[in-house]
């Protein structure tokens, strides 16, 4: 049975369907589902350690940021259990574990950036060992004053990068001629990824000076490049190895790397195996968030609501690194625009520079940050104007005519028009924003909001060379199959998709298709698993190396049985030749003897792009992903609480390479969009401590924050218009932004205190920033 | 003479350990000794239940299974259960328990590091004895946080599996666990250690007392909630412990007359009935307070000793007029709740004092009682601050009143500025009652931390005495509250 029917009313078709002889297209459970449910799934930490394994644990400074004086470390080497203790100056190469720009060092060298960065590490006997040891340092810092947020950075002058600008048209002249003129300001959140596996390494020294790495990473080239560099070894004598990794989110992009650096320096100068875990406080203190943004933003509209120029300023706050900020803001403006045409716009980018942990890639990689100013747009046009918030973002969507993008893109596959008009009617938003207005009226204390919100979310890296893979496939004479591809598996079901598309070129079960470990030696210089491409990249790899072993056991059996290559298919396990039919397994034994080789690699490098960010031209995504969302809230206008009460998505995914795991990808998204725009707030304070460094106060969704009440459908498509792998479309991030339409939906409801004033609302609405809105309404 | 080691049952077997660390968690005993890695670490703080296991109970000649975070229970207090982890619940090769086939039906895991957690939650659940609605479900797995799924597949998976008749290895050998539980649990104290470094889990009230006259600086526990954090989080090491979890008499539910005597080791879960009785609104209070892991281990009596000034029991508890006992040696003093807390973690409890039990007077005609707790998060949060009000009402008019709130100053305290500012209040008047609000700012000056700042505080104790108002005089729950309006009372 579909999972969907279980309450989602998702509407899941079983594709792949009856009597069709591969599992492409078909709900089938993840890969690793049984292991999980067992608790026999291995994570870094659960591997069996090789005898004399040390621990690892980071240690840092009180201060926040300032010259490091002197770092006494004396108690730390007469702690109980502690083997070595690890400074910068142990490090025989680089000590930077930047994925691009540097600017990270793996321990620090003569300044701290920031609060948490480790200045050293203590290798010892056990977890509880090292960690004791490591806070009886006594380190001593030439402290400056921090700047801790947007502000003051910006006060202080600081960018870790130049600013850059997307324009198009006259923005500032069309503003000044519209008849409506808006402006406001909205600060947006950060967001800590709290994937419930830690980041965690364990490297193996082995011979000849070569390095073994277990690493949770996103990014297993980078780890090997980055550890190889550090120990002053050719990459070659560096493998990195990720079975799995306990959820990534982004996090484990480019800031695994440090910690695979730190576990193989402490294998380095002790000649042991040696492991790293972070403790939950030590990850979410020394590892970097989602960027928060100030915004000032500035449109013209007409009588009707159109936009007719936008003018929008967005300050990141990128700590003190640039880390991938370059792509974070960037992806930022490409999605300023979220579904609108912006006839005339300047979209302004300052990455500022601050005394914090350095942000990094988080699901949506800056692009929510983008598109929330977006739907702020639509909710103030419709509050000043009067009108259906959902009637002005109509009239703003890309549409014939007017499918330019601030950068220069045409959106030729526009389906949101359709797809929301779908949604509006599936879910029912005329009547309920009748109903919520009735009750609105009457009711004292409690206000009900709805709102309808669309996305649409580039798909390709920003950084063309980014955009490539390779896979390595093999066939064994059981006819068993076996691949390797350069991604890596988080949770977001790519070994399953990848299995699955495999399983169909072979016409066999995907369960005959094993997926084994992303390592380094079999497929290397890849890309991270990211920008939610893991799929259209790996399974497009992995189903070209399929190709070439299928093709070869094509013209084998077209030369053993006397056939035509055409008359040749592959189902149900077997090879059918047109008169006969055999086992995959005793055509890859024949291949065998006849010395056909059965392993091929694959490689896929994305067509189309041509993004020159010197220029600002060209075409960074392959397609758009569309979805919409509606959402009805709760809020107590009292205390500011917010309960949601119902949520409908309609998501595009292109053809569905497997719809349940589809659904998982859009329902966890939202949920985590929504724990990014109401419950999760980081706060430091004025040194610039975080605060909120653990699950005790940083608050990811319950289970009770997700309304039961939870209608999930994906988009019945004909399948992606670029040639993706089976025409099915990304779905890692864009889901992730059909949470807008939450922060849309409290909007509205405050926005019903005072018709026609727009309640300052930041992100995250937590109850006291909604308070803060009601109250500012009501002065 | 005291037992010297701890007894437990696993997989069957009876296991018996004398060297226990004191400070040894439950998780450090599953991964680094029994190397059984399917329990993982998520935070080490009882926050996420990536550390769930189960913990089964005699009660009369059957098993009662609740879960807890293997993270924060100390290791010793695993003595007289049955351990189950999720490797325990279908052999490798052999058919999967209900729970963990459901969960791979309706897709409840993606990166699968939750799993095994949710895994042992929805195996408690399944031995509820009670078929799972969507409210029950959502408060069973509050405590199990899950980054990828949004939940709804694991929310379907508990419905579709907890369907209240349990059938399977465990639910079958019951009777045999329940009488090999019984052999295991025995009447004697437990000691094991030296006087250096032990781990003590005495059998009565008078053994205990002895025990930590004689270590007055040993540390006391219930269920380690709080003071496990000292280990995991602070590194402390905690060289003598006592665990007040087997001390019969303060595992007690009495009524004294119209008031429930509470005794101080009573675990949260076993205390909501009978506190839910007194209102509602504390079974509210207890359900929010933290998730059933928590539950299962923690206590009101912990909650209080501990003397948090964002304890979430003390509010409602002072508000009601609740007593505490203390003891020490033979002696034995009663005293109002509200005075037992002296300032920012200092209480007035000597050194060899415990608290011993709890006294809850019932509600009168014509009081109207009320909780409101505000948190960013709706479950297993701490609260940013807590408001309990019992109104006593005569003909529309407040004639008495006790208030109290946590979160609010450097402990759980009474309004009594505001409290006296009520008197007289018309209901029906709510232009009145500005003064009783304004009142609340002489009472309290708040704090501004991570939860809400001191602006929000001050404001929204405001807000909830208004609620308490409101619903005193009649206004429906459903108009007063975005959740919690269930708990109407009848
Ligand atoms: S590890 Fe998170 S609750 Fe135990
Ligand atoms: S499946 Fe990844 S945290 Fe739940």
């Amino acid at each position: 049975m579909p999972p969907s029917e279980q309450g989602s009313g998702a509407g899941i078709a079983a594709r792949g369907a009856p009597g069709a002889e591969t599992d492409v297209g078909a709900a089938i459970a993840h890969d690793s589902a049984e292991r999980h449910v067992r608790g026999s799934a291995a994570y870094v930490d659960d591997i069996r350690e090789p005898a004399g394994t040390l621990h690892v644990a980071p240690g840092y400074a009180e201060a926040t940021c300032g010259r490091l004086r002197s770092v006494d470390l004396d108690a730390v080497r007469r702690a109980p259990g502690v083997v070595a203790v690890l400074l910068a100056s142990d490090i025989p190469g680089a000590n930077e574990c930047s994925p691009s720009l540097g600017g990270d060092p793996v321990l620090a060298d003569s300044e701290i950036l920031f609060h948490g960065q480790v200045v050293f590490a203590v290798a010892a006997a056990s977890r509880r060992d090292a960690r004791r040891a490591a806070r009886l340092a006594r380190i001593d810092v030439e402290e400056g004053a921090p700047a801790v947020d947007v502000e003051a950075g910006v006060h202080s002058g600081r960018q870790i990068l130049p600013p850059y600008e997307f324009r198009c048209g006259t923005p500032r002249d069309a503003i000044a001629a519209s008849p409506r003129i808006h402006e406001g300001t909205l600060r947006i959140g950060g967001q800590e990824h709290f994937y419930l596996e830690g980041q965690a390494a364990l490297a193996i020294p082995e011979e000849a000076g070569e390095m073994y790495l277990h690493s949770s990473t996103q990014h297993p080239s980078d780890v090997q490049r980055l550890v190889a560099r550090m120990l002053d070894v050719p990459l070659a004598r560096v493998v990195c190895e990720c079975r799995r990794m306990g959820g990534g989110f982004g996090g484990k992009e480019s800031q695994a790397a440090q910690w695979a650096c730190l576990a193989a320096l402490a294998a380095h100068v002790t000649g042991r195996p040696a492991k790293v875990c972070l403790d939950r406080d030590d990850d979410m203190i020394m590892t970097g968030k989602r960027h928060d943004f100030r915004v000032a933003y500035r449109f013209g509209t007409d009588d009707e609501g159109r936009l007719t120029g936008v003018d929008v300023d967005f300050d990141a706050r990128c700590g003190c690194s640039a880390d991938l900020s370059l792509g974070v803001v960037d992806r930022t403006m490409f999605h300023a625009d979220n579904a609108y045409y912006y006839p005339h716009a300047r979209i302004h980018t300052r990455r500022v520079r601050t005394d914090t942990v350095s942000n990094t890639a988080f699901r949506g990689f800056g692009g929510p940050q983008g598109m929330l100013i977006a739907e702020r747009m639509m909710d103030e046009i419709a509050i000043r104007l009067r009108l259906d918030p959902l009637t002005v973002r109509k009239r703003n969507l890309y549409g014939p005519g007017r499918d330019i993008t601030p950068y220069g893109m045409r959106v030729r596959d526009n389906i949101a028009p359709r797809l929301i008009r779908t949604l509006e009617r599936d879910c029912d938003y005329a009547r309920r924003r009748r109903d919520i207005a009735r009750y609105n009226a009457k009711a004292a204390h409690l206000r009900k909001g709805i709102s309808l919100t669309p996305v649409k979310f580039g798909i390709a890296f920003t950084l063309k060379h980014l955009n490539q893979t390779g896979a390595l496939v093999h066939l064994l004479t059981d006819g068993s199959i076996q691949v390797n591809h350069g991604g890596t598996e988080m949770g977001q079901g790519l070994h399953t998709k990848v299995a699955q598309v495999v399983s169909g070129e072979f016409g066999v079960e995907a369960a005959r298709v094993r997926i084994t470990a992303t390592q380094t030696d079999k497929v290397p210089n890849t890309g991270p698993t990211a920008a939610s491409s893991g799929t259209d990249l790996n399974a497009m790899a992995a189903l070209r190396a399929a190709r070439t072993i299928r093709s070869r056991l094509v013209a084998l059996a077209a030369r053993l049985y006397q056939v035509d290559r055409a008359d040749i298919t592959f189902g149900g396990g077997q090879v059918n030749t047109g008169r006969r039919s055999v086992p995959l397994a005793e055509l890859a034994r024949l291949a065998f003897t006849e010395r056909v080789s059965l392993s091929s690699t694959g490689f896929y490098a994305t067509p189309k792009i041509t993004w020159d960010r010197d220029t600002a031209t060209g075409r960074p995504f392959l397609y758009f992903a569309y979805g919409a969302a509606c959402t009805e809230v709760t809020v107590d206008t009292m205390t500011g609480e917010m309960r949601v009460d119902r949520v409908d998505l309609l998501h595009d995914v292109g053809r569905s390479l497997n719809p349940a795991i589809d659904i998982g990808q859009i329902e966890g998204g939202f949920v985590q969009g929504m724990g990014w725009l109401t419950t999760e707030e980081l706060v430091f304070d004025a040194r610039g401590r975080l605060m909120t460094h653990a699950p005790s106060t940083y608050k990811i969704p319950a289970c009770s924050d997700v309304p039961a009440d939870f209608r999930v459908a994906l988009w019945e498509s004909r399948g992606n218009r670029e040639p993706t792998v089976h025409r099915s479309k990304a779905v890692g991030e864009p889901p992730l932004m059909l949470a807008l339409s939450v922060f849309s939906a409290i909007t509205h409801a405050i926005a019903t205190l005072a018709p026609g004033r727009v309640p300052p609302l930041d992100a995250p609405a937590t109850p006291e920033a909604i308070l803060r809105a009601v109250e500012a309404l009501r002065d | 003479m005291p037992r010297t080691c701890i007894r437990f049952l696993r997989r069957g077997e009876v296991v018996e350990l004398r060297d226990v660390e004191p400070d040894e968690t439950l998780l450090e005993y599953l991964r680094l000794r029994e190397g059984s890695m399917g329990t993982k670490e998520g935070c080490a703080e009882g926050d996420c239940g990536a550390c769930t296991v189960v913990l089964g109970r005699r009660d009369g000649d059957r098993v009662r299974y609740e879960p807890v975070n293997a993270c924060i229970y100390l290791l010793g207090m695993v003595d007289g259960r049955e351990l189950v982890t999720v490797e325990d619940l279908s052999a490798p090769g052999e058919a999967l328990h209900p729970v963990q086939a459901a969960l791979i039906d309706h897709h409840g895991s993606q990166c699968g590091f939750c799993t095994p957690g949710f895994v042992m939650s929805l195996f408690a659940l399944y031995h509820q004895g009670r078929a799972a609605d969507r409210a029950g479900v959502n408060d069973w797995l509050a405590g199990n946080l899950c980054r990828c799924t949004g939940y709804r597949p694991i929310a379907d998976a508990a419905l579709a599996s907890c369907t209240g008749r349990a059938d399977d290895a465990f639910s079958r050998r019951s009777a045999r666990t329940a009488a090999a539980l019984a052999s295991v649990d025995g009447e004697d104290d437990l000691f094991v250690g030296d006087e250096e470094r032990f781990f003590a889990a005495p059998r009565s009230a008078a053994s205990l007392s002895d025990l930590y006259l004689r270590h007055p600086d040993a540390t006391l526990v219930t269920g380690a909630t709080d003071v496990a954090l000292w280990i995991t989080k602070q590194l402390r090491r905690l060289p003598r412990v006592i665990h007040l979890g087997r001390v019969r008499e303060l595992l007690r539910i009495d009524r004294e007359g119209a008031t429930l005597v509470l005794g101080a080791a009573v675990s949260y879960a076993d205390a909501e009935e009978a506190l839910g009785a007194v209102h509602p609104d504390i079974a509210e209070v207890l359900r929010r307070l933290g998730s059933k892991q928590i539950r299962a281990a923690g206590s009101v009596g912990g909650n209080v000793a501990n003397g948090s000034p964002i304890g979430d029991t003390p509010p409602p508890l002072i508000a009601l007029g609740a007593e505490l006992e203390l003891r020490r040696g033979d002696e034995v003093r009663r005293l109002a709740l509200e005075d037992f807390f002296v300032d920012y973690g200092r209480q007035d409890r000597r050194p060899g004092e415990f608290v011993s039990r709890l006294f809850v007077p019932r509600l009168e005609p014509g009081q109207h009682f009320s909780c409101h707790k505000i948190s960013k998060r709706f479950d297993q949060d701490i609260s940013a601050l807590l408001g309990a009000f019992r109104l006593s009402v005569s003909a529309g008019r407040v004639v008495d009143a006790r208030i109290a709130f946590g979160g609010m100053a450097a402990t759980p305290r009474r309004a009594l500025r505001c409290e006296a500012a009520l008197t007289g209040l018309r209901l029906r008047s709510p232009e009145a009652w500005r003064p009783a609000q304004d009142a609340l700012d002489r009472d309290f000056r708040p704090i501004d931390d991570m939860r809400a700042s001191a602006t929000y505080r001050a404001g929204v104790a405001k807000a909830l005495l208004a609620k308490a108002l409101l619903e005193a005089g009649g206004t429906p729950r459903s108009e007063t509250r975005v959740v919690g309006a269930e708990a109407e009372r009848a």
